[in-house]
């Protein structure tokens, strides 16, 4: 019995062996350690961000966002797709227009002024925003509110950066966003589709939620200008025209601000405005979605989920409010 | 008049029914190659749509062209674009019923209320049923000509539920520079045949 027959696998004590659930864990906690940011001296080498740049415009270098609900683990839509594919009414009212006529948009120089109840109002060039808080990716769901939804990998900050930098007064109740209206590069401004400039808001507790971003890139790139160059905000939770694209002013205010598309259909477009699968537009269900660049025709829409799957994070901003009221 | 010639030429039909279907291929070639944009689903409804306008607006023409421009041998070519209208209609409904409702009945009553301008497109449809039905020769002759032009008027009331539909879509981004250019060809052709009742009515008409 010199010579060892071969048992195969075969263990005599089985506790040595490592249970199969045990095994498949370590991927899940390397992954954990990455998203926890535990890696943190080679995290910029481990946390590389999971979408591909299409290499269009300028690399707009990020770290991977660690916040809850910022890695959204829907497949990203394609960049042609979120590229092409845009309501920007300022430049057209088909969903190509934009990105046949945003080319006009100048985007340098740039600057955003901040107005209103802040110890420090004042005007930020585009090359101090850039520089005012560390770059995050973060992959974001944006619902439409006419029933169709896109996987977006942004790249910016959260707006509460800003936002404490210049310092609110205890009187700022909202925030007003102003975009470029600017009838030499923006063909449909002065068209009676809305009333420009457009203007969004927040109320201030939404602002300063760490999710509500001001975004500079997407797909690890600079904006592209039918997508709001050289800076909008995205707020992930809420119907996507309540991200000002291309933002020239941002105000705080006592008073809730008058909001382009409330102004032009009350009834329809709440100041609000939240994803919610429940309260339906007068004129359509909001319950379901067309997932964008997913699966071709015929695949199926998706269920459309309450304040777009963020409501672990922002549920509690409207506790006790009646939603179907303050749509 | 090489052109009424042109007209009567037995292959002028062929040439027509191809030129109709030229949407339709074009549409079919887009969707297998890619070209129909971010939302595939969206372009074909909407074009499927814009094709049923234009063949309505095509087909309401035949008779004030055939009138104005003197040239009888147009109505060759009438029942041909009726039924373009109808088939593209067909597909515009299709459209919607597989891409935007996935078949799903309840959910489709459900939208027929909530959005009126879906349940308008579907009147519109409804009214083109018995007129693509009763297009061939044997449904005129089992009508009798009387009968079946009295059915076939109801082709007028198409123009308002196609409009209606059209811009009650259109009225979520208040852009109805479009509508306005449909509304005003389709206008112009029903007042044609105002104008004609009228003079008619007005005119002594020959006994016997």
């Amino acid at each position: 019995m010199l010579l060892r027959t071969d048992h195969g696998f075969n263990h005599r004590i089985s506790s040595e062996i490592t249970p199969a659930h045990v095994y498949a864990q370590r991927r899940e906690f390397l992954q954990r350690m990455v998203a926890a940011g535990c890696l943190a001296g080679t995290g910029a080498a481990w946390a590389q961000s999971p979408v591909a740049r299409p290499g269009k415009l300028a690399a707009l270098n990020a770290k991977v966002s660690t916040l809850a609900g910022a890695q959204a683990r829907d497949t990203p839509t394609p960049y042609k797709n979120a590229s092409t594919y845009n309501n920007f009414y300022e430049f057209g009212t088909d969903k190509s227009d934009p990105a046949e006529n945003a080319h006009t948009l100048k985007t340098q120089p740039w600057s955003v002024e901040i107005e209103g109840l802040v110890k420090k109002p004042g005007r930020f060039n585009l090359e101090d925003l850039l520089k005012l808080s560390a770059m995050e990716e973060r992959i974001y769901r944006m619902r439409c509110v006419e029933g169709w939804s896109m996987v977006i990998p942004w790249v910016g900050y959260s707006l509460s950066e800003l936002i404490k930098r210049v310092e609110p007064l205890g009187s700022a109740k909202y925030v007003e966003f102003v975009t470029l209206a600017d009838p030499k590069t923006m063909p449909y401004v002065g068209s009676r589709i809305l009333s420009w400039p457009y203007t969004e808001g927040l109320r201030m507790d939404e602002a300063m939620h760490p999710l509500t971003m001001l975004s500079f890139g997407m797909y690890g790139e600079v904006l592209p200008s039918q997508n709001g160059a050289p800076v909008r905000l995205t707020v992930p939770w809420k119907y996507g025209f309540k991200s000002g694209k291309s933002i020239v002013k941002i105000r705080f205010t006592e008073n809730q601000p008058a909001t382009a598309w409330n102004k032009a259909a009350a009834h329809e477009y709440g100041f609000y405005s939240n994803v919610n699968p429940n309260v339906d537009h007068p004129r359509w269900s909001q319950a379901s979605e067309r997932r964008i660049g997913d699966g071709g025709i015929l695949a199926k829409k998706i269920k459309t989920l309450m304040f777009n799957g963020y409501e672990a994070q922002v549920g509690q901003l409207y506790a006790g409010m009646d939603l179907s009221k303050n749509f | 008049m090489p052109w009424r010639r042109f007209l009567l030429w037995q292959h002028a039909t062929s040439l027509l029914h191809g030129l109709l279907s030229l949407p339709f291929i074009w549409l079919l070639w887009a969707l297998f190659n890619d070209a129909l944009g971010a939302n595939p689903a969206e372009a074909l409804s909407r074009s499927t749509g814009d094709w049923t306008l234009r063949c309505l607006c095509v087909v309401m023409a035949v008779t004030p062209l055939r009138h104005v421009t003197r040239t009888p041998e147009l109505i060759r070519f009438r029942r041909i674009l009726g039924l373009a209208t109808f088939f593209y209609a067909c597909l515009h409904l299709l459209c919607y019923a597989w891409f935007d409702q996935g078949f799903e009945l309840n959910d489709m009553v459900k939208d027929l209320v909530k959005r009126p301008f879906i349940w308008l497109g579907m009147l519109g449809f409804v009214f083109m049923l018995p007129l693509a039905l009763t297009s061939s020769n044997s449904a005129v002759r089992w009508l009798g000509g009387k009968r079946w032009r009295q059915l076939h008027s109801l082709v007028y009331v198409l123009p308002l539920f196609a409009l209606l539909h059209f811009y009650w879509m259109r009225a979520g981004k208040n852009n109805f520079a479009e509508v306005w250019v449909y509304a005003c060809i389709l206008a112009s052709l029903l007042a044609y045949r105002v104008w004609r009742w009228i003079k008619s009515s007005h005119s002594v008409r020959p006994t016997a």
